[in-house]
Order: structure tokens, then C-alpha cells, then sequence
């Protein structure tokens, strides 16, 4: 379970471009269930997002994750509370480029240090979950659109983490890669995973694996988020 | 442990992966690096080998020369400065020398002359330095001319080439007979260059040496410390030279090095914000920036001092001898016994490594603590 309590983020607080990205929004998530983020670009479902996967600090309120408020972690904790409970897709995919798709998804178990073969064998076993145990030798870069994405979604699953974050994660893929991209959602789903995706991609806010949409516009949640 | 260990094998290995992605710049930053670590390790190799070579020269060299000194010039001596010298408490032994020096107009050079002990009875021979035999085309057998100095020529038969084993000390050099000698150079008979002298205790020689001064008011006895010293302090002189004429090379390396290692480029920023998000901490980012400086200079700093090794021991020197060898006209040409002083070798690293290490470590301290979200804002 995620809540978030009266949570801010105000950017360049206090001077002339200050911006409240995210304002006074309380949201509770259920465990394994999908949901989505909606708004316009600029609503602040990015932000929000981030606040949610422990990537920033909330400029005030809390955020609970299985009951723990992770608000006031020190970095190095913080850190280790985003690597064993949050995967994360990003919009663009966002691989390291010059290095191949099996080292992609294998980099956010590097500072955990466990052993090589226990990882390279659940790298390559998400990588072929996702139809892409023929492209583990290929450099992130030659990948098509929609293999970057799944090869993101594999660097998102190699630490188990309980929770997805998916940040716009079809802004670049077509209607059939789109629809590939939610019956990966609706088995990730079955597995037991938290999905929370922000997107306004109509394909994504009404699938049927979808429980429940959140709208959001200037920062705020449209209607009730608890 | 394991884990630990894990961690830095992980890193190590994508430190490496990374350094491959821009092969074409780090290949070409490794290059310099290298040669600039040769330059300074081929300096002070070679100084160092030289210095380890005079000192085993002159093991064997007199503990105490004694030289006559008039109107503040080295003169000759008479024989009973050598006898008197020889009654010296202290003293095992005491032997008149006669040695000069020689100018050759045909090769336009400078030959030591000496008579040694093994030769004071021979009598139109002479033995040749291998720089000597290069610059006259001299075999054993063949005639050997010198002019006297009363204008008439002295022939004198070469007996034997010294072997080029011995060239640092013996390139230049012409050893006769002491009649030929005197002829030679009109030295009257019963006068010396100067006395060696052997003292039984090593820690006397300061003493036998004041005790010289006091018999023979007129004597400036010479200890072998003393010639360590001065050997030391030529060579000193020369590596500092050329030392500080490398310094323009390095100061530039420095600035290339600085500005590489710290100029981090879009993409390096890039991927640093991917690796925060994805779950790295600002010291993961930063260990892996250690290793990629570690690696680029290690590797340098090992090319460097390996090239220089064989440049210095087991190539002739080639880029450094015109400056730092040979003391007349005849370069030695000789292999030098490899002699490396680790705390040389330590001085270098710390000098090239560590700041190199530095210098791309502290400008990512800066990118390693970006927050981990801005790769989503981008």
C-alpha cells in the first residue's frame, strides 16, 4: 500500500520561476492494481510520479509505502527503498546507449553486488519473457521502438520490485505496440505486481486491466484521489 | 565480502564497457598520457642507472687521491710526496699515478691517457678504449700515432680494444707505458700526476686526508666520497634539466587531462541521471568514475614506465643519450645494468596517477548528485 498525505512539490521555491508541480494531493494505491495517472502535459503527473517512486522529496506532506513513512530517509536509504520496491519505465526508454540490452537491465542490480550467474540468469529470463531473448548481445541503440520499451520494462522487473512506475511509456509507440504494452501491464498484474502509470494515451486510461484512473490538472487531483 | 567484492567487479566491468563506448578519444588521451610518463621515467631511469653505474665504478677506486696544487692549479708531484704519504699512519698504501689528457686532431677529441699498474713496464704499446678505436678505425696490430710534445710523433702499436663492457669509464681511453708516457708529454722522470692512496680503515679517510694537508701544505687530497658527490650532482643537474624541459610537455598533458576529466558531455551527464534513477547512489556513480580514471592511468602509467625500461635497458637510450651521456667528444656506447629506485618509481605515480584520478572524480561529485528524477523531467 502507497499513501501520500497533503503532499507539495514546489520547484525554485521562493524565486521569480517558483512552480507548485504538485499541490496538496492525498492518494491512496492499492497492492496489485493498475493505476493510472491522466492529464495533460504540464498537470504534474510526472512529478507526482517521481514523489511516488521515491525519486524526489515532497516539499510537505508524507508518503507511506507498506507503512513506512520514507519521506524522511536519508539518501542512501531512500535509495535502497527506490531499488527494492520500485522498477521504473520511463518515457524514453531512457537505455544506456553503446551497451547491450542484457547489461541494460542488468545495471540497477550492480550496487546490490549479488552473484553474476544468479543475475545474468534472471536478466536473460525477463528478456526472454518479453520476446527478447534474440537482441541480449544487441547494443541498446539498435533497438526498435517498441524493443526498447520492453527492454526497459525488463531493467523496470530485474530487482522484483513490488511496484511499477511508468512514466508516459507509450508517448512513442504505435496502437499495436501499445496494446503489446498493456498485456505486458495485465501479466505483470497477475504476477502480483503495483502498477502506476501516467499517461494520456485513451489506449492506456481505458483498458479493462486498468483499476482505477486518476485525473489530474494543475498539480491537483480531479475529484476524489483517497 | 562476496558482495562487496561483486560490486566492484560489476563496476569494473561497466567502468570498461564505457571506456570502450569512446574508444577513439580515451585511446588517443592514453597515448599522451603515456609518453608523457615515458619522457619523465626514461629521465629518471636513466639517471638513476648512470648514477648506480658510476658509484660501482668507483667502488674500486682509491679511497683518497692526493693532488699537488700550485698557484691554485693541479700540478705534478715529486716522488717523495708519494713516499711521505706512504709513511702516513693509517695508510696500506700509496702509488704514484700519471694520467692526462690528450687532444686528437684527426678525430677531434679528447683521450685519457693513463699508465696503470699491469702496463708501467710496456714500451710501444698501448691499449684503446672502443671510442677511440670508432674514431681512429684502430684494430690490435694496427699503428697508432700520437703527437709528443715536442712536435715529433710518438708510433706506438695497439695491443689490445678495451671490451665494451667497461665503455661508460673506458670510451675515450688511451693506456700506455710510463716511458711513452713522459715522452709523450715531457713529464720528467720521478714527478706524478697525483698519489693514490689506500687506507686500511674507511673511517679514517678524513683523517689521513688532514694529516696530508698538515705533511704537504700545498696538497689537496680528494676523498672517493667527494667524486660520489660530484658524479651525483652532474647527473642531478643534468635529469633536473631535462626534467624541467619536460615540464612544458606535462604542464600541457595536465591541462588536456584536466580539461577531459572534468568537462563531462551531455551524454555522460545523461547516463549518469539513468543510473540515479534506476537505483544508483551518488557513491556508485562515483566509484565508477574512480575506476575509469584508474584505469586510464593506470594503464598509462604502465605502458610509460615499461616503455621507458626498455627504452633505457634494453634500447640504446636513443632520445635521451645526446644529453645526459658522454662527457667529451666519444659517446660510450654501453648497456646499462638495470637499477630502478622504487621510491622514484612510487614518486611518479603519485605525481601522474592520484591526480589524474582526482581530476575525474570531482567534476561527476557534482552530476552524481543531481536528483534522480531529473531524467524523468527531461
Amino acid at each position: 500500500m502507497i499513501e501520500l498525505r497533503n503532499v507539495r512539490k514546489v520547484f525554485n521555491e521562493g524565486r521569480p520561476d517558483e512552480l507548485t508541480a504538485v499541490d496538496g494531493v492525498s492518494l491512496a494505491i492499492a497492492p496489485r492494481t493498475v493505476t493510472v495517472l491522466r492529464g495533460p502535459s504540464g498537470s504534474g503527473k510526472t512529478s507526482l510520479l517521481s514523489l511516488i517512486g521515491a525519486m524526489a522529496r515532497p516539499t510537505s506532506g508524507r508518503i507511506v509505502v507498506d507503512g513506512r513513512e520514507i519521506t524522511s530517509l536519508p539518501e542512501r536509504f531512500l535509495t535502497d527503498v527506490r531499488r527494492r520496491t520500485f522498477g521504473f519505465v520511463f518515457q524514453q526508454g531512457n537505455l544506456v546507449r553503446g551497451v547491450t540490452t542484457l547489461e541494460n537491465v542488468m545495471l540497477p542490480a550492480y550496487p546490490l553486488g549479488e552473484p553474476r550467474p544468479a543475475l545474468l540468469a534472471r536478466a536473460r529470463g525477463l528478456l526472454e519473457m518479453l520476446d527478447l531473448g534474440h537482441r541480449l548481445r544487441s547494443r541498446a541503440e539498435w533497438l526498435s521502438g517498441g524493443e526498447a520499451q520492453r527492454a526497459a520494462i525488463a531493467r523496470a522487473l530485474v530487482n522484483a520490485p513490488k511496484v511499477i512506475i511508468a512514466d508516459e511509456p507509450t508517448a512513442h509507440l504505435d496502437t499495436k505496440l501499445t496494446r503489446e504494452f498493456m498485456e505486458i501491464v495485465a501479466r505483470l498484474k497477475a504476477e502480483g505486481k503495483t502498477i502506476v502509470i501516467a499517461s494520456h494515451d485513451p489506449i492506456v486510461c481505458d483498458d479493462p486491466v486498468v483499476d482505477r484512473a486518476v485525473g489530474m490538472r494543475d498539480g491537483r487531483l480531479d475529484g476524489d484521489g483517497a | 565480502m562476496r558482495t562487496w567484492l561483486e560490486r566492484q567487479r560489476y563496476v569494473v566491468d561497466f567502468t570498461l564497457s564505457s571506456l570502450a563506448r569512446r574508444k577513439g578519444k580515451n585511446l588517443a588521451l592514453l597515448a599522451v598520457y603515456a609518453l608523457v610518463v615515458f619522457s619523465l621515467a626514461s629521465v629518471l631511469f636513466f639517471a638513476h642507472a648512470l648514477r648506480h653505474e658510476s658509484r660501482a665504478v668507483l667502488r674500486d677506486a682509491p679511497e683518497l687521491l692526493v693532488q699537488r696544487v700550485v698557484a691554485g692549479r693541479h700540478d705534478l708531484l715529486p716522488q717523495a710526496w708519494v713516499a711521505t704519504v706512504a709513511g702516513i699512519r693509517g695508510v696500506s698504501g700509496a702509488r704514484g699515478r700519471l694520467w692526462g689528457y690528450y687532444f686528437d686532431p684527426p678525430s677531434r677529441a679528447n683521450y685519457t691517457v693513463m699508465v696503470p699498474e699491469r702496463f708501467w713496464g710496456a714500451k710501444g704499446q698501448l691499449v684503446i678504449g672502443a671510442g677511440v678505436a670508432r674514431a681512429r678505425g684502430a684494430a690490435p696490430g694496427d699503428q697508432f700515432p700520437l703527437k709528443a710534445a715536442d712536435g715529433t710523433y710518438l708510433t706506438l702499436v695497439v695491443r689490445e680494444v678495451i671490451p665494451a663492457e667497461s665503455e661508460l669509464v673506458s670510451a675515450d681511453l688511451l693506456l700506455v707505458g710510463e716511458e711513452d708516457f713522459r715522452t709523450l708529454f715531457d713529464v720528467a722522470p720521478g714527478t706524478f700526476t697525483d698519489v693514490a692512496v689506500s687506507v686500511r680503515n674507511a673511517k679514517e679517510v678524513q683523517t689521513v686526508a688532514g694529516k696530508v694537508t698538515r705533511l704537504l701544505p700545498s696538497a689537496r687530497p680528494i676523498t672517493r666520497s667527494e667524486i660520489v658527490r660530484t658524479y651525483d650532482s652532474i647527473l642531478d643537474w643534468r635529469s633536473g634539466l631535462v626534467v624541467v624541459v619536460l615540464a612544458g610537455a606535462l604542464l600541457a598533458f595536465v591541462i588536456v587531462a584536466w580539461d577531459k576529466a572534468s568537462g563531462l558531455s551531455a551524454e555522460e551527464k545523461r547516463e549518469i541521471g539513468i543510473l540515479k534513477a534506476i537505483g544508483w547512489e551518488t557513491s556508485d556513480v562515483l566509484l565508477m568514475k574512480v575506476w575509469e580514471g584508474a584505469v586510464v592511468s593506470l594503464a598509462a602509467f604502465a605502458v610509460g614506465v615499461l616503455g621507458a625500461y626498455a627504452h633505457v635497458f634494453l634500447g640504446d637510450v636513443a632520445l635521451l643519450a645526446p644529453v645526459l651521456r658522454g662527457w667529451s667528444t666519444l659517446y660510450p656506447a654501453f648497456r646499462l645494468v638495470p637499477s630502478v629506485d622504487p621510491y622514484q618509481v612510487a614518486t611518479l605515480f603519485f605525481l601522474t596517477v592520484v591526480p589524474y584520478t582526482v581530476a575525474t572524480v570531482v567534476p561527476c561529485w557534482r552530476a552524481a548528485t543531481i536528483d534522480p528524477d531529473s531524467v524523468m523531467r527531461t
